[in-house]
């Protein structure tokens, strides 16, 4: 009994605060006849409708699709370039400014850049990505390489440990805290040029669909798409906490052990 | 024990000139010496003295100015395979990414050994330092005194001919100190390990070796070459209280304050 | 080792050396941009010479209108960046300070947060259409996020030990915030201020591309419809300059505040490059 009780108290706790907000959120809309605020009923039947039968799949899956692809390119290649640079004084003197001006500017402002060379396709949307993701990753894989400690790499250069152990055992473990929080920066821009492309210049995809329900007035369906664009990035951050605890469960111990001393 | 024929390990005519791009630092004037097959040789002089760029420079680590370093009768260009190198940061010398028994293996992987032989070697070494239990633990999750033991459990694995040691115990309190002295002495024996000890720890370096390097200050120069002639068998409380301890130890120590004074040997 | 050669690497400091490789590398990058279009690598319709941008861009910048979608995007960025300032340090200090609060607003934070902010765009355009309103609401929704989560970790971050003393010196709550909350939040804050003013810009330019607000992305997406290309990458470079600004005036402010406070050090891979 007393085992049940920890755990749903903290349950309790957590779902309270929400609990009362989407509470509040039904009763005050309940009746509502204002056109832009529709009872929350009314919202969630739409929702239901819509977005478990005909629209999920077309729209939710194409937009998920090009996400995917554009940050894992972006993650990919910002850390390729990342290492190399990172560890060369040179490159990282000469690259620096330029790479710091690249990722200023705002990457919503690549969507029409990247419209006049590759039109509107698929191949737009997921380099619009890319162009927008790989900064971040890129600028924090340089910081983190550059910032590995010197003692560990001369213990990895007595031991001659050297090439691609180097590389896996040493450079990128050092750097991944770094990089993570360049990966987490990177998703957020990812989601914002996502959903900017799709409403820019699309034929499918969340950005899209939510364009449309807005232009043509369909109320309910708009919040519906408001409210799955919510889920979508709730999510995505629940699976971006979930991977960085599993390889960056050493620093978090490691950290909590420093907070301690 | 200085009877083998050819030595280990020379350090000939070594100098090292740092220089950056507002000055230059003569670290290391000229160090000559040369160590036996299996001796425990111990470094010690006043900070300032140069002794990790002296150590850096035999682990290969650090390219001399001039002057070389002969390990087995090869000229050492880089990390030799047969040295291995204990620092004195701990925490900073461990994965923090893996656990104990992955820091020892680690090493162990770039030499072409069976996946069994390199289990063996690294249980035999966590065992000989007394951390036999704690293989699956990770490194901040021990206590200094234990990461470091881990370390030379790292070096040992890695069955070096020379070990060096960089002030290892420099950073650890004086009982947790004492138990690793102690430790090394042990493994020094049953490995027959040659091993080349710095540390600033006057005590530490008379208790320890059977010679004593005594530096001067920078630009740095050998200013003795003092022979320890206490029983073999040591012990904290017996070997420190002898006569002959104190006399090592006070001779030592008027070299050290005169190497802060500036004072140097005259030159041959 | 030869002593002239050495002398005049020692007095060439090792800064201005880093400045000269960096302005290499920007010149560099000029050249490609320059080079590239011209040998036809790529068309120079998309892609037009450097030289041709920077013609453009002094052509621009002597027509109003450039001054006038600059100020629409300086503006709608420092009122929501201000908006999202004042909430983020009122909730922040209001919810960190008490125990029961934190617990409370946790889930809630945590759901909230990450919601992309892009998510209300058609929502701003039913209610504002394409005034600046529809930004504002974009810019507030994703930055206050960023101040509220660092002034959270600061307030979080109090001595306890400190706490303790000034309430049995009886100093009152306001004085506590005052004096013990406040100078251990303020490196935070300087951390939420910048990562707040980068996604303020970032979320004020997409309004400004996706709601065609009044602006340099409306400029730009302008151009591109209209085939003014190279006005359209000047523009471009214009946004990339103001973001270069905002960044480099948001690292310094949090280098001055951190300097305070040697003793609070943020782990820089926390807090990002």
């Amino acid at each position: 009994m007393k085992s049940i009780v920890r755990p749903l108290r903290r349950v309790t706790v957590m779902l309270a605060l929400p609990a009362a907000l989407i509470a509040t959120w039904w009763f005050t809309s309940a009746g509502s006849q204002n056109f832009y605020f529709p009872p929350l009923q009314t919202i969630l039947d739409t929702f239901a409708k819509l977005w478990f039968s005909s629209q999920a799949i077309p729209n939710v899956l194409p937009s998920l699709a090009r996400l995917s692809v554009g940050f894992l390119a972006a993650a990919f290649l910002g850390i390729a370039i990342g290492v190399p640079v990172g560890a060369s004084r040179t490159l990282r003197n000469v690259l620096e400014p330029v790479l710091e001006f690249l990722r200023a500017v705002p990457p919503p402002v690549l969507v029409p850049v990247l419209i006049l060379f590759t039109g509107i396709g698929n191949e737009m949307k997921a380099l619009v990505i890319v162009s927008g993701c790989i900064w971040p990753v890129l600028l924090n894989t340089v910081a983190g390489v550059r910032s590995l400690d010197e003692v560990l790499e001369e213990v990895v250069r007595s031991y001659r440990i050297t090439g691609f152990a180097r590389l896996w055992h040493f450079v990128l473990p050092g750097a991944s805290p770094q990089i993570f929080t360049g990966l987490r920066q990177s998703l957020s821009i990812g989601i914002i040029l996502m959903v900017v492309s799709e409403m820019f210049a699309a034929s499918d995809g969340i950005g899209f669909v939510l364009v449309q329900y807005q232009r043509t007035f369909a109320i309910p369906e708009m919040w519906s798409g408001i409210i799955v664009l919510g889920i979508i990035g709730i999510v995505l951050s629940l699976i971006f906490r979930a991977v960085e605890a599993w390889i960056l469960g050493w620093y978090h111990g490691l950290r909590q052990s420093q907070r301690a001393s | 024990m200085q009877g083998a024929a050819t030595p280990m390990l020379e350090v000939k005519r070594l100098r090292k000139i740092y220089e950056d791009a507002s000055r230059t630092v003569e670290a290391i004037r000229d160090v000559s010496f040369s160590v036996g097959q299996g001796e425990l040789v111990c470094i010690v002089g006043p900070s300032g003295a140069g002794k990790t760029t002296l150590l850096k420079c035999v682990a290969g680590l650090l390219a001399p100015t001039s002057g070389g370093i002969i390990l087995e009768g090869q000229p050492v260009a880089g990390p030799p395979p047969a040295m291995a190198v204990v620092f004195q940061e701990y925490g900073r010398s461990l994965f923090p990414w893996m656990s104990v028994h992955d820091n020892v293996a680690l090493p162990l992987k770039q030499k072409k050994m069976s996946a069994e032989r390199r289990e063996e070697l690294v249980r035999d070494a966590l065992s000989s330092v007394d951390l036999a239990g704690v293989d699956g633990a990770y490194p901040w999750q021990l206590s200094g005194g234990m990461q470091q033991r881990v370390a030379i459990a790292r070096a040992v694995a890695y069955e070096p001919h020379v070990l060096l040691m960089d002030e290892p115990f420099a950073a650890v309190d004086a009982q947790t100190r004492a138990d690793l002295e102690d430790l090394i002495r042990v493994l020094w024996r049953r490995l027959r390990v040659t091993v080349l000890f710095v540390t600033h720890d006057i005590d530490e370096s008379v208790y320890l070796g059977q010679r004593v390097l005594v530096m001067s200050h920078a630009p740095t120069i050998i200013m003795e070459d003092v022979a320890i002639d206490l029983p073999d068998e040591r012990t904290q409380l017996e070997t420190r209280s002898m006569m002959r301890f104190g006399e090592l130890r006070k001779h030592i120590y008027s070299q050290i304050q005169l190497a802060k004074q500036g004072w140097r040997p005259p030159s041959e | 080792m030869s002593a002239p050669a050495t002398n005049v690497r020692a007095r060439t400091s090792a800064r201005t050396i880093v400045w000269l490789q960096g302005l290499a590398g920007l010149a560099g990058f000029a050249a490609l941009l320059e080079i590239v279009p011209r040998s036809g690598l790529v068309s120079p319709y998309y892609l037009p010479p450097f030289s041709t941008i920077v013609v453009a861009l002094f052509d621009e910048i002597h027509r109003p209108q450039f001054w006038t979608a600059l100020g629409d995007t300086l503006e709608a960025w420092a009122i929501g960046l201000a908006i999202s300032l004042v909430a983020g340090i009122l909730v922040g200090i209001a919810i960190g300070s008490s125990h029961v609060l934190r617990t409370l607003t946790q889930s809630t934070i945590e759901f909230l947060r990450p919601i992309p902010s892009v998510a209300l765009i058609p929502l701003a355009v039913l209610l504002f259409g394409s005034r600046i309103q529809s930004t504002l609401v974009l810019v507030v929704y994703a930055s206050f996020w960023q101040v509220l989560i660092q002034v959270l970790y600061g307030v979080q971050d109090v001595d306890p030990v400190a706490r303790e003393t000034a309430r049995s010196y009886g100093l009152g709550r306001w004085a506590q915030i005052r004096y013990v909350i406040w100078p251990t939040t303020l490196p935070y804050l300087m951390t939420g201020v910048r990562l707040a003013a980068a996604v303020a810009l970032i979320l004020a330019i997409t309004s400004e591309v996706a709601i065609d607000t009044q602006g340099l992305g409306k400029e730009i997406a302008d151009t591109e419809s209209g085939g003014a290309v190279a006005a359209m990458y000047a523009y471009v470079i214009v946004a990339g300059v103001i973001g270069v600004i905002v960044n480099l005036a948001a690292r310094a402010l949090e280098r001055r505040a951190l300097a305070w406070h040697p003793s609070i050090r943020l782990d820089s891979a926390e807090a990002g490059a």
